[in-house]
């Protein structure tokens, strides 16, 4: 059973995804995430899209789905490396995937999440 | 073994979406779309793909390389002898959430190509044939 593979980094993930993601992988995908975030307690999650030649509407659903997902459990999702093809497909694709957040790369990506995460710590006033 | 003008694969399953796009890919690296171009029509492909593997049960996906009016281009058909479509219009209108990919296959797919045509008939079976142009 394909599976793609979920790293730690200290309190994130890094999902990079590599392979030609069929459905059934990317469901797959989106409860290996939701069980390890669970397991974890992580604060982050980067995803590398870098190597998808293509982002359709079910895929670009998961992405959203992810994101929510890992809000609700109190995680940050990245989405990281859009290839510019795939970024214009899905504007015109009218797939605008509401409450995502992008990165150039896994490294902006990072201090993004660690940024979100020291606001997280400020205290509120009042 | 394939054809020199137009070719055609079996769609049943997720994997064969995934083939479905690696096919229109090089299809629309050989008539010499640009990198966007080709993951427009792969996208729409793969939307089309998918409906004929959800909800036709199966289906085939053919291409072929056009030319028309010193145009070139490519056209690719997606059939299934599914249940069809009982309400095309509905089928055509963008999905209830707006932005989030739901029930975005249809209208979606005909946003990124330059022609787009359905044909259903209930109980027979649906048709969409697209084309892009370059």
């Amino acid at each position: 059973m394909e599976r793609i593979p979920i790293l730690r980094m200290g309190r994130y993930l890094l999902v990079t995804i590599q392979i030609e993601m069929d459905d059934q992988i990317a469901i797959r995908l989106q409860e290996d995430l939701t069980r390890m975030i669970e397991k974890t307690g992580a604060r982050g999650v980067l995803m590398d899209i870098s190597a998808l030649e293509m982002v359709d509407s079910f895929i670009g659903r998961m992405i959203s789905q992810i994101s929510a997902m890992s809000r609700i459990l109190n995680a940050r999702t990245i989405v990281v490396g859009m290839r510019p093809a795939v970024a214009i497909t899905l504007v015109e694709l009218g797939l605008t995937m509401p409450g995502v957040r992008t990165a150039l790369n896994v490294e902006r990506g990072m201090e993004m999440l660690t940024a979100a995460e020291d606001s997280d710590d400020v205290p509120r006033a009042g | 073994m394939s054809r020199a003008q137009g070719e055609s694969i079996a769609v049943a399953t997720d994997k064969d979406v995934v083939l479905a796009r690696q096919a229109i890919r090089r299809a629309a690296q050989g008539v010499g779309f640009s990198i966007v171009d080709q993951t427009k029509i792969v996208t729409a492909v793969s939307e089309l793909a998918r409906n004929a593997v959800l909800y036709g049960g199966g289906g085939t996906l053919e291409w072929e390389p056009v030319a028309q009016n010193g145009k070139t281009g490519l056209r690719v058909t997606v059939s299934d002898q599914g249940p069809g479509i009982e309400d095309l219009a509905m089928a055509m209108k963008d999905g209830w959430s707006t932005g989030t990919g739901l029930g975005m296959g249809l209208p979606g797919a005909k946003r990124l190509v330059s022609e787009f045509d359905i044909a259903s008939t209930p109980g027979l079976g649906t048709v969409v044939t697209i084309a892009r142009w370059k």
